[in-house]
């Protein structure tokens, strides 16, 4: 598994992209199962309400580890991330618009099921 | 005679291979922009075939109100439904990106074709297979839900042809994603060296938003198509409330996708029409950082109002206000252009061309599609207005009257360059004529008769409901539209066997797809890097007859595709700072 | 940089410039043709996002509105299985990573090797993936709508077989049948499925698409058709690849760890 990252020119011929060092993707790696671990522990513990958040936010992590180094984003033009950032910012928005509708009405529903809605035993 | 730039006589991308199979199978974009065209119009005289069967049905007098079938009422709801499907996700939003883009946009680059010829195949024999889904559907039920598709009654008692038109629908936005991730890799990618963004034909800037809406937006009608597939083989129960689920999520879901498509289908005859006006007012067009800007800004702005289309849903109170609110702000890059355009022609020389006729009548088709959409916008009086003709009539204004007949102009405009042959005569214009008027008599109407109540989807409404002279109209302004429409296939069909030899820049624009022989040969350009300047500098070239059309005032000595004539021709004012290496 | 066109028709310009084996008719340059291809998948990449979004709002939505009920439904995916999943798509989104450096280097053993790990990998997430749903649909822990599901509100409607399967703990550490529960709730909890289902299913299918690009990776690969100047197709592979994984990152706790 002899890794010939250095015998190359310091700068590629044909300068396409830049190859990753072998050493940082399996720090990532590892960093990951890390991230994993935590979550699967801290999600068996209550965080008074924070439950969720505090699991977004370690997938988050994740998620940006895999974005920057495993597909490139740290070496590429920032272009690129700003798509994907832009695609997300996109679901936030349908995301936060549906769900301020949902809520509103729920309450109304919720209550006429309360009331109305007789189910056989 | 012949024109010196026209290629009929020669090698050119429409002779230079020949057999079916090598148009089914090609990868030339201009050849797959034409095969669109055609599919396109194939898939509209089968929306307008529906289109006539309801307007037909509604004239006073057909059908006898009182005794109607469940049979005949069915019929009537599946033909409002096979009309806006075919002619929503078959006709308007591929019509201009997938025609008119495919063909001129790589060649308005200088480029030899799009970034991904092969996945620009895949895109249309993708639309092919949407095509025969839908059409599948005449043949093994009745599709009755309207082109919306909503749940609970297209889950629930409708027959399966959903299923089938859904399926279609699903693979038809694949189509579109493909079309626009193309168009956006192109312009980001293949631009020539010194077309630099804001040296962009406009046309360009208005399929670049398009792509950002397309690919945005499509997947969710993706999933939204999906989800009701699943809801309706499977029960999954995500739109059903007995349950647990919400059918209102699905109008959600649906108008995601759904307003910002309006745009998709808007913006690219937005593009055209900046052509139209720079070209035939011998001007620069007026403000073309703000026409460009507010492509992209209608681009954004409208995926945050969708809510508009579901004030009587069930939506909440809360955000039915928000959604009014925004709504609002996408009247304003729409209304930016259209004064842009009108400004152009002030002290232009402006140049009746068919295209520019179709142009110009959509300032005032455009103008009252784009006012109307204000009442609807506002929650108030969309209150009154929803599910009536009032809605109707105004996307039928923008959409046919906008969108399509942005279409049918850019068709006309860059006709030269498809088929090196010209369609510009009096038979054209009376055709646009007929169409104008019979759009304005078929449309009209339905604002007043929708104002006051004629609900929308009724397969008909007895003359005691006081609409009679409302539908009457609009229906002979139907027929009156179908013989303009025609007839403007038919000037067009007869221009390609008889139409005067075109030149290669009959109409004096500056952009780069003039500067190549008509019709252009396979990879698009004979001579190599030639330097890019302002697309509209209207000086560039010069008028030399009806014949030879317009040459450039300075020509360069190395195209050999005008060898013959007298003049060398160049296309554009060298730059020197950035010349070619 | 030039758009000079090494276009063999061109009268005198471009005829002694050569065209490079892997460059398509269309593009001037080594580095636009690998650009718009990088773009392309971005862009590609972008409107999965989209394509998944619905189901994050619909998770969003419903959860925000039951969520006693997804607390209590969450109990039924294994949390173990889970994680192993999650663990097994990180390190294949690490070979496949490690096999996009291997094309770049021209490494062309280990590049097959890191791809047929990969492919390793995406079935065993799919055969765990089996594992669990089977176990589902023997249980009758499904969506509401289904035939045998023992989530469905009346429970006259459960079917027989599936009646000895429905027992659950509840909020009180008690074992309870869940035709005990209220009727609202039961089937509600229906919901959770239709949504984990739909979540997991379309997951699924995009690990299933993304095996069938990893074959086509590797048969070409063995052949070994990549190299230095010529790795665009693994980069492009493995961007997606990667995007199956980014998914699974946020899918992972949004359903298995609710606790």
């Amino acid at each position: 598994m002899a890794d010939s990252s250095h015998n190359h020119d310091a700068h590629d011929d044909h300068g396409l992209a830049h190859p990753v060092p072998l050493k940082l993707l399996f720090a990532v790696f590892f960093t990951l199962v890390g991230l994993t671990i935590l979550t699967v522990i801290t999600g068996q513990m209550t965080f008074a309400g924070f439950d969720l958040a505090l699991a977004m936010v370690i997938a988050t992590c994740k998620a940006t580890l895999v974005c920057l180094i495993f597909m490139h984003l740290k070496y590429d033009k920032p272009f690129l991330g700003m798509i994907f950032l832009f695609s997300v910012l996109f679901v936030g928005l349908f995301l936060a618009f549906t769900f301020l509708d949902s809520n509103e009405y729920n309450a109304d529903i919720n209550e006429w099921v309360r009331d109305n809605m007789t189910i056989s035993q | 005679m012949t024109p010196s730039t026209n290629t009929l006589e020669r090698t050119n991308y429409l002779n230079a291979t020949k057999g079916f199979m090598s148009w089914f199978w090609t990868i030339d974009h201009k050849r797959l922009g034409l095969m669109y065209m055609w599919s396109v119009i194939a898939a509209f005289i089968l929306g307008g075939f529906f289109a006539l069967k309801i307007r037909m049905t509604l004239m006073p007098g057909a059908v006898d109100f009182a005794n109607q079938t469940a049979e005949q009422m069915n019929a009537y709801n599946n033909a409002f439904t096979v009309h806006g499907a075919v002619m929503i996700f078959l006709v308007i939003i591929p019509s201009i990106p997938a025609a008119l883009g495919n063909f001129v946009v790589p060649i308005m680059l200088g480029a030899k074709d799009v970034a991904f010829p092969r996945l620009n195949r895949f895109s249309y024999h993708l639309w092919i297979i949407g095509a025969l889904l839908f059409t599948g559907t005449f043949f093994i039920g009745n599709l009755d839900t309207g082109w919306t598709f909503y749940p609970p009654y297209s889950t629930g008692s409708t027959d399966n042809t959903v299923i089938l038109a859904t399926l279609g629908a699903f693979i038809l936005g694949f189509s579109s994603i493909f079309t626009g991730l193309n168009f956006i890799v192109t312009i980001h990618k293949m631009r020539p060296a010194n077309m630099t963004w804001f040296r962009m034909p406009l046309f360009l800037w208005a399929i670049y938003a398009t792509a950002v809406i397309q690919i945005l937006a499509t997947p969710v009608i993706g999933i939204s198509l999906l989800l009701l597939l699943v809801e309706k083989t499977m029960s999954i129960g995500i739109f059903n409330p007995e349950l647990g689920g919400d059918p209102v999520f699905f109008q959600h879901l649906f108008w995601f996708y759904s307003h910002p498509a309006v745009y998709i289908m808007i913006l690219p005859g937005m593009g055209v029409m900046s052509e139209l006006f720079a070209t035939f007012s011998r001007k620069p067009i007026f403000g073309y950082k703000s026409i460009a800007m507010s492509s992209l800004a209608i681009a954004l702005f409208s995926f945050i109002v969708w809510g508009h289309h579901m004030f009587l849903s069930g939506q909440s109170q809360l955000m039915s206000v928000i959604f009014s609110a925004l709504t609002f702000s996408v009247a304003v890059p729409s209304a930016i252009k259209v004064f842009n355009w009108i400004a152009t022609m002030y002290k232009g020389s402006v140049a009746f061309t068919t295209p520019m006729i179709y142009g110009m009548s959509i300032i005032w088709l455009f103008g009252i599609g784009g006012l109307t959409g204000l009442f609807l916008a506002t929650l108030g009086t969309d209150v009154q207005f929803h599910d009536t003709y009032f809605v109707v009539a105004h996307f039928h204004y923008v959409m046919v009257g906008s969108a399509l007949f942005g279409f049918i102009g850019g068709i006309y405009y860059w006709w030269p360059k498809m088929y090196g042959r010209m369609a510009d005569n009096a038979m054209t214009k009376l055709a646009w004529l007929l169409a104008f008027i019979g759009f304005n008599l078929t449309f009209l109407p339905q604002f007043v008769g929708g104002s006051r109540g004629m609900p929308r989807r009724y397969a008909g409404y007895g003359t005691e409901a006081g609409y009679d002279s409302f539908n009457y109209w609009s229906t002979i302004g139907a027929m009156i539209l179908a013989v303009g429409l025609t007839m403007a296939l038919g000037t067009l069909i007869y221009s390609m066997f008889r139409g005067r030899k075109a030149p290669s820049n009959p109409w004096g624009g500056v952009t780069l797809e003039w500067q190549t022989p008509t019709p252009p040969p396979e990879h698009n350009f004979e001579i190599d890097a030639f330097p890019v300047g302002d697309p509209y500098d209207m000086n560039l070239c010069e008028y030399k007859g009806e014949e030879e059309g317009f040459l450039p005032v300075n020509p360069r000595a190395d195209d050999p595709c005008v060898a013959d004539v007298a003049i060398d021709p160049v296309y554009f004012e060298p730059e020197s700072e950035n010349a070619p290496a | 940089m030039s758009s000079t066109t090494a276009d063999a028709h061109a009268g005198g310009h471009g005829h002694g410039h050569d065209h490079p084996k892997h460059l398509a008719h269309h593009f001037e340059t080594l580095e636009q043709q690998y650009g718009s291809g990088k773009l392309g998948i971005w862009t590609f990449l972008l409107t999965e996002v989209l394509f998944f979004s619905a189901l994050f709002v619909a998770y969003t939505m419903y959860r925000a509105q039951y969520p006693e009920v997804f607390q209590f439904a969450s109990q039924y995916l294994d949390t173990n299985l889970g994680a192993i999943n999650t663990i097994v798509l990180l390190f294949s989104s690490l070979t496949v990573a490690w096999g996009v450096r291997n094309a770049m280097l021209g490494q062309h053993k280990m590049l097959c090797i890191n791809l047929l790990l990969t492919l390793a990998c995406a079935g065993g997430f799919m055969g765990i993936k089996y594992v669990e749903y089977s176990h589902k649909f023997h249980e009758g822990t499904l969506w509401g709508g289904h035939v045998d599901s023992i989530f469905k509100a009346d429970p006259a409607d459960i079917s027989e077989d599936m009646k000895e399967h429905s027992h659950a703990w509840n909020g009180d550490g008690e074992l309870v049948a869940v035709k005990d529960l209220d009727p609202v709730f039961r089937q509600r909890l229906g919901l959770f499925f239709a949504v984990y289902f739909c979540l997991t299913g379309l997951h699924g299918i995009h690990v299933l698409i993304g095996m069938i690009l990893l074959t086509w990776l590797l048969l070409r690969a063995m052949k070994k058709e990549f190299g230095p100047d010529h790795f665009g197709a693994i980069d492009f592979g493995g961007l997606y690849w990667h995007l199956v994984d980014l998914i699974w990152i946020f899918l992972f706790p949004l359903l298995y760890l609710i606790s």
